[in-house]
């Protein structure tokens, strides 16, 4: 059974004031896995959520086969046979297994869920996808990568020919990464049409037979030949210009230790940790998923409390009750979920810029000062350079980059002594990633202390000074920038039963 | 990328109308009532009606300068109708006991704070339900105003106390000078103070707040206390109009104000409101009672009628959210 090939003709969409697509035509053809690469947004979202029904386009048409195709809502994409799976998965985490793959049409007998069908379905759906799953799981206590795969099993239970997947590895650790792999590849073979919406070049060329680029909401080309194709020349046509070394790393000057960690315990660690970190220092810290990154910089941001263990800052012991008592400190995080802990979405970009600092700026500490409020956004708005029409600007409306950019300025409004960013350019295009790494190069260069917590081995080893690798919640080694590679650093971080 | 890093192409003049109708949209909605109402009904711009809506606006706007905090923030405040009663009940014991009336109206308002801070540190320091919390105080002090007043009215007989509730300056009853400023006021705290901007931010997105530097649970308790003094405040207000304190006085009251609030534009999962949305819900809601007792609407459709400008409104709301 192969699937009819999806085409985009000449797809427009714009919204009020701004073109977020314009003329994209192109093929994606069955039995091939066809990547959509590009900027943050270049529009490739958008052109999933109008593949996906939730977007109907101002112009042009998706054409399944010979069909033109006019989605009017989900349902109507889904009755089509297209599955979008989102980088948020659409399942109900209070619900089981088996629930939420027949979410709409459950089985019933004379109105009454039938739960022994129920789990016959539940089980054939998942065969050969995650036969480890039991379908009467409750869905929460699944790993993402195992939602995942039930969010894909659903897709396939409803007859999906056209599988879209936007950024599906995103949240995955290295082995279900490998296993989804495998699921595409055999989706690929069984004649579907795969579409695949990510920014990690090596998965790209690892599972993908063509590429289609897009810059800017237009089309740039189509890749038919993987082979003759190498990394530089794709990251050139998405990014409109050449990149050399988007890390740009550049040696610095060290100075005294700024931070000591000594014997750290805490939720989510399972050894105690101590390091230090100079000012003018960048410090790399890589792990796995699980490895516990995440809960090392919520124990040194304040939001958690260590149960063992010891700071100093400079010299003088550090306690830490609440992010407020590190911020008073100077110790910044800059939160890996920007949305989530980041961002005050509905507030304005001077809002979410000013909000830290003003304090100190104001009146009595409460009277605010129009000239220091309006300055300030201003200030660090050109200093950071976010993009955006003016800083009333509500923040929700600007790109991840610059929504970073615009946390990195609410902390440059701050005495800043230690930085910490956890997944500082996730899900960023290259172009505001590169402005990232000058921005973080800088602060370093001004004597102050940065840790950067990533799960992307390149941006790690290329702007780092010295690398921590974690592994389920310890320390598991270090390596100076001239000795790590990507073979040490991954040795070190790969759990000692899974290492082959 | 080398000059102008912030030059982005923006629509400016149809954003910014845009922009103005959402603002404004709901104040010009009740200056085009109160024209509506004052064309089609006699009498409807007599001074006595005039005053009367006035003092009908009054307590409620008072009541609902704080509600927007509790709201912005993302909770409510379900105990504010029986703080009004217990505050009233208060003062008149107070003062039918001392002889005070500085006396009576603090400690009136003491207890309003007290309320407020309760219901303020079981939801920030405890983190239970805003709702579950208030509706818990509103029966515990409609419980306890009932109790001090033996059941019944208390009479107070201080005429200096009176000044609060039918008092005049320049021919405007005091009641409405006190709103006026509590808008001007509360409208000022929202905008221009760091604990107005922290209670917005908390209700755009706590956590953020929080790893912002915010202290979340301090400028939380102080939203419910600033509510429960204000409340206590409109209480005493009203038992200085009505000359006694009533313990069976305002049961539903909260349920105006959030009402009032939430008509005008402040949103019930926090992050957005601004004071112009309070003061054009409490507008409407005040303009079309009044309209309706003038037309002698019977009290069962009025109801009704109230209860559908509501949905409407919120309807409106989402639809304007897509």
């Amino acid at each position: 059974m192969t699937a009819a090939a999806l085409r985009f003709d000449a797809i427009g969409k714009t919204f009020p004031g701004v073109k977020a697509l314009d003329g994209i035509s192109f093929t994606a053809h069955p039995g091939q896995v066809h990547a959509l690469m590009g900027e943050n947004g270049a529009g490739k979202s958008t052109l999933l959520k109008i593949l996906g029904g939730a977007y109907i386009p101002s112009s042009g048409s998706v054409q399944i086969g010979a069909q033109v195709m006019a989605f009017k809502n989900a349902a109507d994409s889904i009755a089509s046979g297209v599955a979008v799976i989102h980088q948020e998965l659409h399942l109900v985490p209070e619900m089981s297994v088996a629930e939420n793959l027949f979410l709409g049409h459950l089985p019933t007998r004379l109105g009454v869920v039938n739960r022994g069908l129920l789990r016959q379905q539940a089980l054939a759906c998942l065969k050969g996808l995650a036969d480890e799953i039991d379908p009467d799981e409750k869905l929460g206590r699944l790993s993402l990568g195992q939602r995942q795969l039930v969010e894909i099993a659903k897709a396939l239970s409803r007859g999906a020919n056209v599988i879209a997947f936007d950024e599906p590895t995103s949240s995955l650790s290295a082995r279900e990464i490998d296993r989804l792999m495998a699921i595409i590849a055999r989706l690929r073979d069984e004649g579907k049409v795969v579409l695949y919406v990510s920014h990690r070049m090596e998965e790209v060329f690892r599972i993908c037979d063509a590429v289609t680029v897009f810059k800017d909401g237009r089309y740039v080309r189509t890749f038919e030949d993987m082979s003759s194709l190498t990394h530089d020349q794709l990251v050139t046509c998405m990014v409109g210009r050449d990149i050399q070394d988007i890390y740009d790393y550049r040696a610095r000057e060290q100075g005294e230790v700024a931070l000591k960690v000594d014997g750290l315990l805490g939720p989510g660690l399972r050894e105690p940790i101590s390091f230090q970190v100079r000012k003018g220092e960048i410090l790399g810290l890589f792990g796995l998923v699980g490895a516990g990154r995440t809960e090392l910089f919520r124990l040194l941001s304040g939001l958690e409390r260590a149960s063992a263990g010891s700071l100093a800052l400079c010299g003088q012991a550090l306690q830490l009750r609440s992010p407020r008592d590190a911020i008073a400190a100077g110790v910044l995080l800059c939160p890996e979920d920007r949305k989530k802990e980041g961002i005050i979405p509905l507030a304005s970009v001077a809002e979410n810029i000013n909000i830290s600092a003003r304090a100190a700026h104001s009146t009595f500490g409460w009277l605010l000062r129009d000239g220091w409020e309006k300055g300030n956004a201003d200030r660090q708005i050109q200093a950071m350079r976010v993009k955006t029409p003016n800083a009333a600007q509500k923040i929700m409306y600007l790109s991840g980059g610059n929504q970073q950019k615009a946390i990195l300025g609410r902390w440059l409004s701050m005495p800043m002594k230690v930085l910490l960013l956890d997944e500082p350019t996730r899900g960023i295009d290259i172009g505001a990633k590169s402005e990232i790494y000058q921005i973080i190069h800088n602060l370093a260069a001004s004597g102050i202390a940065v840790i950067v917590v990533s799960s992307d081995l390149m941006e790690v080893m290329g702007i780092s000074d010295r690398i921590l690798v974690l592994c389920e919640g310890a320390l598991r080694g270090e390596q100076r920038r001239e000795h790590a590679t990507e073979s040490n650093l991954l040795q070190l971080a790969l759990p000692r039963g899974a290492a082959n | 990328m080398t000059t102008q890093p912030n030059a982005l192409p923006s629509a400016r003049k149809p954003l910014d109308m845009r922009a103005l109708l959402d603002n404004w949209a709901m104040l010009l909605a009740a200056v085009g009532i109160f024209v509506l109402c004052a064309l089609l009904i006699d009498n409807f711009l007599s001074p006595l009606n005039m005053r009367g809506l006035g003092l009908a606006i009054s307590t409620v706007g008072i009541a609902a300068c704080t509600m927007l905090f509790c709201l912005a923030s993302g909770h409510f405040d379900l105990s504010v109708g029986s703080v009004i009663a217990c505050a009233g009940v208060v003062a008149a014991i107070v003062m039918r006991d001392t002889d005070s009336v500085m006396l009576g109206i603090g400690a009136a308002l003491l207890m309003g704070l007290m309320v407020g801070l309760i219901n303020g540190i079981v939801i920030a320091k405890l983190r239970v339900n805003a709702l579950i919390t208030t509706l818990a105080t509103m029966q515990i002090v409609r419980g306890l105003a009932y109790i001090f007043a033996d059941g019944k009215a208390v009479g107070v007989s201080e005429e200096q106390f009176f000044v609060f509730g039918n008092g005049q300056l320049f021919g405007v009853p005091v009641p409405i000078l006190i709103t006026i400023v509590c808008f001007l006021f509360f409208g000022w705290l929202l905008n221009y103070t760091t604990y107005g901007r922290n209670t917005m931010a908390i209700g755009g997105n706590p956590e953020a707040a929080l790893l912002a530097g915010v202290n979340v649970d301090r400028t939380k308790i102080l939203i419910f206390a600033v509510h429960g003094l204000i409340g206590a405040l409109a209480g005493v207000i009203l038992a200085s109009r009505m000359t006694s304190g009533q313990p069976m006085i305002g049961q539903g009251f909260e349920l105006t104000v959030i009402s009032a609030c939430v008509l005008g534009g402040v949103s019930l999962s926090g992050g957005i409101g601004m004071i112009r949305h309070v003061i054009a819900g409490v507008l409407i809601l005040a303009i079309i009672e009044n309209a309706m007792n003038l037309k002698n609407i019977d009290t069962f459709y009025q109801y009704v009628i109230r209860g559908s400008i509501l949905l409407l409104a919120v309807v409106i709301d989402r639809m304007k959210q897509r």
